[in-house]
């Protein structure tokens, strides 16, 4: 592919595009055809899911359409097991979110804000549970709780075994510490430090610097971080499924009965994650976009 | 040791307030990282190394008999995961790439819608969307049925569903926002004056691409495959849904040693030796790529 090639040489510039055989004409339009078709790829299963909430499946499984029906969306919990898993999921994710945002902010600003030593070790060891897989994740935390549980550690510590709510909530805290700090280290990155030194030279102690300047400019990237690790917490099964015990998280229930029965309630509360999701995300950008605009 | 914080530190409870305060906000996120992901860790490396049982407990006896037993019972399924994950990454880059591309170059004002939708997938659970493949590669499913019985053109048996093409396509679909969101961020950044200048110098457009646009994107690629390749090999929900017995990976493995058997020195070093695996594959790569100091 030399540079002076002939095909180059009666090209002037690269304005105007030589306009002549069948693949040089369709170019343009093949990247965009293939766009679409990969997006397409991308929305069949969402697709799929909304669809077939409106089934009324023939047997026990949810796999072959068979006709319109809105049972399952007037009856979402007609399931043994499926309104604690919802409600067992829901807490998790709050309880999650909200202490792995905290702790995650204040490592991210620890991190941004001031020199010490080992500062550069430390990126690398909140960097590290993202590298991991998760599989390696749930499998050594199981391996610690089950160990609280066996000599020579049992009794010495307060058990964490066996599983169950409290260790889906630690383990769910662990995987979300690192995703919170780097979205909150991004925020930081393009901060105008300026700002906090002009509100000390007006008075402002450190504390009052830090709530009326400081944190109101980084809260978007907190709520981001939160946004973040809430639908991370969410929807994790394998990490989950490691150290859940016989307690059910909606993933955990969706695979624990999918070899038994497929209730068409798994796509109508799927859908209904969806539709919230989309709607959250969409009225956070909106109103972003207005902000900008006023701006 | 030396903390330099917003203002001067000065005398007293609030000097000391001042110095501390860094390694106050490090403290609480730090020590559950420390007992929640190093200490498992840990213990799961003891694990490894030590026999006994559920009902006696553990002790280390430095034995590597876990890791013998591991890589000879299990190669089969070590094999699988790297071949899987790794024809599964392929399809992500060369799918996610010119999409990637389209948006950053081609997206005008489409570009956050199109980007909102490849990222949608993420806004509904993964084992929904993995058990919507299910039904739509299913035996009478929306895709086979009328293949079948419509126009005739398959044999009523056949199947795609328990097939390692199916597994491979759950494994590409689940991943593949996950490549096309680091190349997008790639792409994103070049210059476009950089590209313009090639073709003013004369360069073809592929000459161009290939070399302009393909290197300044190469990070993203780097990025896009890690984050591909090992929740891939890792995964087991595709295998087990999608697959059959014979397309098993590690993953099942491990959670099956885990989880059923209670088997822990060999879950513990199936768990190890994926990882390890992981770390080397991921520092070949970003030497062959020649991007470590992108990385890092």
């Amino acid at each position: 592919m030399a540079i002076g090639s002939t095909t180059a040489q009666g090209k002037p510039v690269a304005m105007t595009r030589p306009r002549g055989s069948f693949g040089q004409r369709m170019g343009p339009r093949i990247l965009p055809a293939f766009t679409a078709l990969a997006i397409l790829y991308l929305m069949i299963p969402i697709i799929v899911m909304i669809v077939f909430s409106f089934n009324r499946p023939e047997g026990k499984f949810n796999y072959v359409w068979n006709e319109f029906s809105l049972s399952g969306w007037l009856h979402p919990f007609d399931w043994p097991g499926l309104g604690d898993a919802v409600r067992t999921s829901l807490l998790v994710a709050v309880l999650s979110t909200i202490v792995a945002t905290i702790m995650g902010t204040m490592l991210g600003l620890a991190l941004t804000r001031y020199q010490f030593r080992g500062r550069g070790a430390l990126n690398g060891i909140i960097f590290l549970p993202m590298a991991t897989p998760e599989i390696v994740l749930g499998a050594s935390m199981l391996t610690l709780f089950v160990a609280t549980a066996l000599p020579p550690l049992s009794g010495s510590v307060p058990t964490l075994y066996p599983t169950g709510f409290a260790t889906i909530l630690i383990a769910h805290i662990m995987f979300n510490i690192s995703y919170v700090v780097v979205t909150v280290k991004a925020r930081l990155a393009g901060f105008d430090r300026r700002l906090e030194e002009a509100a000390m030279d007006l008075g402002a102690n450190e504390l009052t610097t830090f709530w009326k300047v400081t944190f109101p400019l980084i809260l978007p990237g907190v709520m981001a971080a939160a946004l973040l690790a809430f639908s991370l917490s969410i929807d994790d099964f394998v990490i989950t499924n490691f150290v859940s015990g016989t307690t059910n998280t909606f993933p955990i229930w969706i695979y624990s009965i999918q070899r038994n029965a497929l209730p068409v309630q798994i796509n109508v509360i799927g859908s209904i994650i969806f539709l919230g999701a989309v709607g959250l995300v969409g009225l956070t950008s909106l109103r972003s976009g207005r902000a900008a605009r006023i701006r | 040791m030396t903390a330099q914080p917003m203002a001067r530190p000065g005398p007293g409870f609030r000097g000391w307030l001042g110095r501390a305060l860094p390694y106050l906000l490090l403290a609480p996120g730090l020590l559950w990282l420390a007992v929640f992901y190093v200490l498992p860790a840990i213990q799961m490396f003891t694990y490894s190394i030590s026999t006994g049982s559920v009902e006696n407990g553990y002790t280390i006896t430095m034995s590597a008999d876990a890791y013998s037993e591991a890589l000879n019972r299990f190669g089969k399924q070590f094999l699988n995961s790297i071949l899987y994950g790794g024809v599964a990454t392929i399809l992500t880059l060369l799918i996610g790439f010119p999409v990637a591309y389209t948006i950053a170059f081609r997206g005008g004002r489409f570009k956050n819608v199109i980007l909102f939708l490849v990222i949608a997938p993420f806004f509904t659970s993964f084992l929904i969307r993995t058990i919507s493949w299910k039904i739509l590669l299913g035996d009478e499913g929306p895709i086979l049925a009328p293949l079948k019985h419509t126009f005739g053109l398959l044999p009523g048996t056949f199947s795609i569903l328990g097939t390692p093409i199916a597994q491979v396509a759950g494994i590409t679909y689940n991943f593949l926002p996950f490549m096309i969101l680091p190349l997008y961020v790639a792409l994103e950044k070049i210059d476009i004056r950089l590209i313009e200048a090639a073709e003013d110098l004369y360069a073809n457009r592929r000459a161009a691409f290939r070399r302009v646009t393909l290197p300044l994107a190469l990070p993203g690629v780097f990025a896009g495959s890690l984050l591909t390749f090992i929740p891939a090999m890792g995964d087991y929900i595709n295998a087990e849904l999608l697959g059959n017995p014979g397309t098993r990976m590690i993953g099942n493995v491990i959670q099956n040693r885990l989880l059923v058997q209670n088997d822990y020195p060999v879950g513990s070093a199936l768990s190890f030796i994926l990882m390890a695996g992981i770390l080397v594959a991921v520092a070949v790569y970003a030497r062959l790529l020649g991007t470590e100091q992108l990385t890092g």
